[in-house]
């Protein structure tokens, strides 16, 4: 009796475990289920849809004006990237133009809005491997920024501040001046960081070689922004595709080499020196171009007809002509598409959203594979993931 | 070149609309025409960016799947589209695209639509014993059952849906 137990024992060889839903380097609600041969991971079956909340089902019942704040609340990271991922759509099909004052606008808070990711995403991957002092700092600046989108739209962060066919409102008096001496004081707040870091060799150890990537497998899995760029191929919409005139500004793309997890610590660091770049020249543009009146309401709040006219395009939003449209922006964490079908109704037949997570995440069990349990960690966070447009 | 090359290509109708390549394909060209694109040199959209599905209510092949290729040597984007029925199927690219997998879970989650061959055709973002398809146009936006939680049972219990009120849509005569 006592040795047939030994023996069952003995037979037991793989292991299967839960990693989250509530764990806290699950980045939300990952349901992870792992396959285990003692600390090494045979199988990474990632179970997703607890934070379905139904956008693209809800997007088609609602106005063009109505779906935009779906936007926000997809990547609750990058707000204003995706607001500006629709409104571009819109806009698209739409064929409405935008001043360019508009656009410097947005791209600066797109910009900000890259800054605010990245600072998550490094810090929260540093506090996930065992850092916990660059997260506390980075997000001190990132509630500098969060202050900055506060004067602009008055939210925190679910901002619907671009919208389709520009922006809300126009810029506080002495916003552009706080941003930019808020660029100046940046830079030493993100050396400090590397400092803790980029050479620390616990860091080094926990990142070098981690989950590495060939260019190859990366275009087989379809992956997009920091994830490609780590692999070694100078891929960005920004750059190849640009959009709200992107084309007029000068920055880098960073690129890696060898495609592990310091790598793509690396390009996220670099890429937000890169954003105080842009954002540095935005504020030229924006203060160098004549203040254009975004919407003028002066005609609406003198006479009556316009009041009508106007509270019935607020009301019943604007029928789009029939068409349909793909439209991809670099969003801080990759590739942000969507794809807009009109059907010449007020609301979007359908709004498919891509986001770069759902990607990102699928490939989870193929960088995984033939890891240490502790390195789904690091590489979780390297993916850059956040549930809410996973799920979305 | 580029459109040359879609005369090799078995397709019965190509659009260009909005600078953006449209490629109509029927089912059992799915699979060649997929492998063509992303094989052949002057071509290689060897990246799969999303699949999306739609759902044409009230036309005859209802549902339609729309596949998102991206040529990054070339700077292009393609869109393919296969219209099928209510019954329809389609085949997997899972074998072409690795990142496929989880764009076809999802259409199958949303809309039903079966994909032949797939290794591992599970539903994906829906709650695990979820019944329906909700991206379907005739499925409702406040779905059938109700979930809560029961604080006397200490159990979470789904129950049928009941609303005093339907969700409501105001569709005017627009002046727009």
């Amino acid at each position: 009796m006592l040795l047939k137990k030994y023996e069952k024992i003995k037979n037991l060889q793989n292991f299967t475990i839960n990693f989250g839903p509530q764990h806290p380097a699950a980045h939300g609600v990952l349901r992870l289920i792992l396959e285990l041969s003692g600390e090494v991971i045979l199988r990474a079956d990632p179970h997703i849809g607890l934070l379905h909340r139904g956008t693209e089902k809800l997007i088609e019942n609602k106005t063009y004006f109505q779906a935009l704040p779906y936007f926000d609340r997809l990547d609750y990271v990058s707000m204003m990237a995706q607001e500006q991922a629709y409104s571009l759509a819109v806009e698209k099909l739409g064929s409405i133009s935008v001043h360019p004052r508009v656009q410097a606008i947005r791209v600066l808070f797109c910009e900000i809005t890259r800054l605010l990711n990245h600072m998550l995403a490094v810090g929260c991957h540093a506090l996930d491997v065992g850092a916990m002092t660059p997260f506390l700092w980075l997000f001190e600046e990132r509630e500098k920024l969060l202050e900055f989108y506060e004067r602009a739209s008055g939210a925190r962060m679910h901002a619907a501040f671009i919208r389709p066919g520009g922006i809300a409102c126009d810029l506080p008096l002495g916003l552009l001046d706080d941003i930019y001496s808020f660029s100046k004081q940046f830079i030493f707040r993100l050396n400090e960081m590397e400092e803790m870091l980029t050479s620390n060799r616990i860091w080094k150890e926990r990142l070098i070689d981690i989950g590495i990537v060939t260019a190859k497998d990366a275009i087989t899995w379809g992956f997009s922004g920091v994830m490609l760029r780590s692999a070694g191929l100078p891929w960005d919409v920004r750059k190849a595709q640009p959009y709200d005139g992107y084309d007029c500004y000068d920055f880098e793309i960073p690129v890696g080499n060898s495609g592990d997890c310091y790598d793509r610590y690396l390009i996220r660091v670099e890429e937000m020196r890169q954003s105080l770049r842009i954002i540095g020249q935005a504020i030229n543009f924006i203060s160098s171009m004549q203040n254009v009146p975004i919407c003028n309401k002066i005609e609406s709040k003198t006479f009556m007809e316009s009041l009508i006219s106007h509270f019935k395009f607020c009301t019943e939003s604007f029928i789009l002509p029939k068409g349909e449209t793909y439209l991809a922006i670099e969003a801080p964490k990759g590739e942000f598409g969507v794809y807009l079908i009109s059907e010449a109704l007020e609301n979007p037949y359908r709004c498919k959203i891509k986001a770069p997570g759902f990607g990102h995440l699928q490939a989870l069990n193929f960088i995984c594979q033939g890891h240490m349990i502790a390195d789904v960690v690091t590489v979780i966070g390297t993916l850059d993931i956040v549930f809410g447009e996973i799920d979305r | 070149m580029l459109k040359s090359l879609f005369f090799l290509v078995p397709c019965y109708l190509y659009q260009e609309n909005n600078q953006e390549k449209i490629l109509f394909i029927t089912l059992d060209n799915l699979f060649s025409v997929l492998s063509f694109l992303k094989q052949h040199i002057f071509s290689q959209f060897n990246l799969l960016t999303c699949i999306s599905g739609i759902d044409f209510l009230g036309i005859k092949n209802r549902f339609c799947v729309v596949y998102e290729l991206l040529s990054l040597t070339f700077n292009c984007r393609l869109r393919v589209k296969i219209f099928i029925d209510t019954y329809g199927f389609l085949y997997s690219c899972c074998s072409i695209f690795l990142c496929a997998n989880w764009w076809e879970r999802e259409i199958w989650d949303m809309f039903g639509i079966f994909f032949k061959y797939h290794p591992d055709l599970r539903r994906i973002l829906t709650d695990y014993g979820f019944d329906g398809f909700p991206l379907r146009k005739d499925f409702p936006v406040c779905g059938y059952i109700d979930l809560r939680y029961d604080p006397k049972k200490r159990l979470i219990c789904s129950e049928p849906l009941e609303l005093s009120q339907n969700f409501r849509m105001f569709v005017f005569e627009s002046q727009w």
